[in-house]
């Protein structure tokens, strides 16, 4: 009795945190439909909005230009901090694995301050460049976090079997190592490129002319208030992330448990 | 004819010496044991044997071949890990197969070779099953088979039941007996459990603080420890403090726990002089207790008194007192099924034993 009361309980907890999670993005995808300039009442359904869009050259550009930011810099930060996170499990230096979630814990306002400072001190010219080495700066540590959380779930003894059984250190690596911590990886790496594609205040503070990504983008168009064609373009983000996280969920669990 | 020679090995991990200068020689198809607790460096020497661990000083011969700094994947022989060490990534079938790969072997000749194995171990119908989706028991089946699959000079087994539940574990000493004698490979079995060694040995080194205590047959270093710790350290055992008082030929006169005296003979004296300090070892099982005085020349009696018991089904392991208050075990067979108790608590008896039947032991 009392056990079916509990669970009734959570359930109702469960519908009502998802129902505040996911109303705010439902109201934006429906408005994105919605045959009016301003988002009070629904008149009926229209593409207009993401006619419009495709046609806005500008907005097209940010949003390659956030596509292009966050492949390189998740492409980097996979590398780095797959190497990073094997390291620091390997080799449990105290400090370093607490320094490691720095740039996840720092408020992102100093890190964005702290590489702005860093690129006039080098002369580094402000631009895609920087908000990708910005980005690659902070998502390295996702990426480390992730994969050495992969590699404390692992039984240390089968890169040792490994070696045992007759394959040398760099088979150990890519035939054993990598495919035990590949969910890490993809996890991390997913991580790293939403993490890329949304942010808004080290991009803001890294960013050069030319280099407007689709955060910085729809910020500058929300002086004008929030349009219809900012529910469209928020409609496309949200779909895109909701079919990566479905793609990273599917692939892993089957390939490996 | 010795397949391993291990020649004064040394390792030191963060100050402690952790193998101290170890001699050893495994012969060709032993069944060899090393025994010791935690910490006395059996799981270091098999590493440094494995490949894993390179030792400070020391070389390591396998067919007289130095593979003191040899990797571990150029080694001729494999490791059962504790934790089994499958790859979770891979089929039972892929597990099997991964010496093989690595050895290049072709392709038709390695699926016969795997299929051989897993029905050796009865798993063909496990082969596209992966790890997680396998019991405890045939996990272990896997890793025998993964290890013997491209036939290793030796196979290293580190402590390898261990995660088995006890009845399991009988069981794959058995099996493990029968496939050592089937395979014919050379067994090196690293293990805390005595019972378990003593079973399953041709030979054991018993090992404490980094060093080789004794290195016999199950048979002698369980009835003929040599050392204080062999004795305590291999099943139950009486050590009573003893002196020497007398040299004959080979026979020595004790003064055992400072009231009982009587002759041993033993095989050697040269280390042994008058006054000479240490300890009788006995086994509680050759401890007997009667009421009457046995009347029996070959054994040695005293008067006891019972201080209680404990049950044990097959046997009641007694413990006497003797006058100075020394305790002496005695385990005496229960051979009545409904018998409890030969002796109420605090009654008189005579306990006997064979002097023989124990060892002296030099401090």
């Amino acid at each position: 009795m009392q056990q079916s009361k509990n669970s009734k309980v959570m359930l109702i907890g469960g519908i009502v945190g998802y129902l505040f999670l996911y109303i705010p993005l439902i109201v934006v995808i429906l408005f994105s439909f919605n045959n009016s300039r301003v988002n009070v009442g629904w008149i009926g359904f229209t593409f207009k909005w993401y006619k419009i869009l495709f046609a806005d050259k500008d907005l097209i550009n940010a949003a390659l230009n956030s596509l292009v930011i966050a492949s390189i810099s998740s492409f980097i930060s996979v590398i780095l901090g797959s190497l990073a996170g094997i390291a620091l499990h390997k080799y449990k230096v105290p400090l370093l694995s607490a320094l490691i979630l720095v740039p996840v814990a720092a408020p992102e306002l100093l890190v964005g301050v702290a590489l702005l400072l860093f690129f006039i001190l080098m002369n580094f010219t402000l631009g895609m460049a920087s908000i990708i080495f910005a980005h690659t700066a902070f998502c390295i540590s996702f990426v480390a976090v992730a994969v050495r959380t992969r590699m404390h779930g692992m039984d240390d003894s089968i890169l040792d079997a490994a070696r045992d059984l007759g394959a040398n250190q760099f088979k150990t690596f890519y035939l054993v190592l990598l495919p035990t911590i590949f969910p890490g990886i993809i996890a991390g790496g997913l991580m790293a490129f939403t993490l890329s594609i949304d942010d808004f205040i080290i991009t803001f503070f890294t960013a050069g002319p030319g280099s407007t990504t689709l955060p910085l983008a729809i910020y500058s168009m929300l002086k004008m208030g929030v349009t219809p064609e900012i529910n469209a373009i928020s409609t496309i983000v949200i779909i895109f992330t909701l079919i990566l996280t479905t793609i990273a969920s599917k692939i892993s669990p089957q390939l490996f448990k | 004819m010795a397949i391993l020679e291990i020649k004064n090995i040394s390792k030191v991990f963060e100050d402690n010496l952790v193998v101290d200068n170890i001699s050893l020689n495994i012969n060709q198809k032993e069944f060899f044991t090393l025994l010791g607790p935690s910490g006395c460096g059996k799981t270091t020497l098999l590493r440094m044997i494995a490949g894993f661990t390179k030792p400070d000083s020391g070389i390591i011969l396998l067919d007289g071949i130095d593979i003191t700094n040899l990797p571990p994947e150029k080694r001729p022989l494999h490791t059962i890990f504790q934790s089994y060490a499958l790859f979770p990534h891979m089929t039972v079938f892929d597990n099997i197969a991964f010496p093989l790969k690595m050895a290049k072997w072709n392709k038709s000749k390695l699926i016969e070779q795997v299929e051989e194995l897993l029905e050796d171990v009865q798993l063909t119908k496990f082969a596209h099953r992966y790890p997680h989706e396998l019991s405890g028991g045939q996990k272990q089946r896997v890793a025998i088979a993964r290890s013997l699959v491209d036939r290793p000079r030796i196979l290293l087994l580190d402590e390898p039941l261990s995660a088995l539940d006890a009845r399991l574990r009988e069981h794959m000493h058995v099996e493990l007996v029968k496939l050592q004698e089937e395979t014919g490979v050379t067994f090196i079995y690293v293990t805390h459990d005595q019972s378990e060694a003593l079973a399953l040995s041709s030979r054991i080194a018993v090992m404490n603080l980094g060093k080789v205590e004794q290195l016999d047959t199950p048979q002698d270093v369980y009835s003929k420890p040599e050392t204080y710790f062999v004795a305590d350290f291999l099943g139950k055992c009486n050590l009573l403090s003893a002196e020497v008082l007398a040299i004959n030929h080979n026979i020595i006169t004790l003064k055992v726990a400072d009231i009982l005296e009587f002759d041993l003979i033993i095989d050697e004296v040269e280390n042994i002089i008058v006054g000479q300090k240490g300890w009788y070892s006995i086994r509680p099982e050759k401890v007997k207790a009667k009421r009457q005085d046995p009347d029996d020349e070959d054994l040695f009696s005293v008067k006891a008194t019972v201080k209680g018991y404990y049950y044990y089904g097959d046997g009641t392991l007694y413990e006497f007192l003797l006058a100075n208050g020394t305790k002496i075990q005695s385990m005496l067979s229960n051979n009545k099924a409904t018998q409890a108790s030969f002796f109420n608590d605090n009654s008189d008896v005579i306990i006997a034993f064979e002097p023989e039947s124990g060892n002296f032991l030099v401090r």
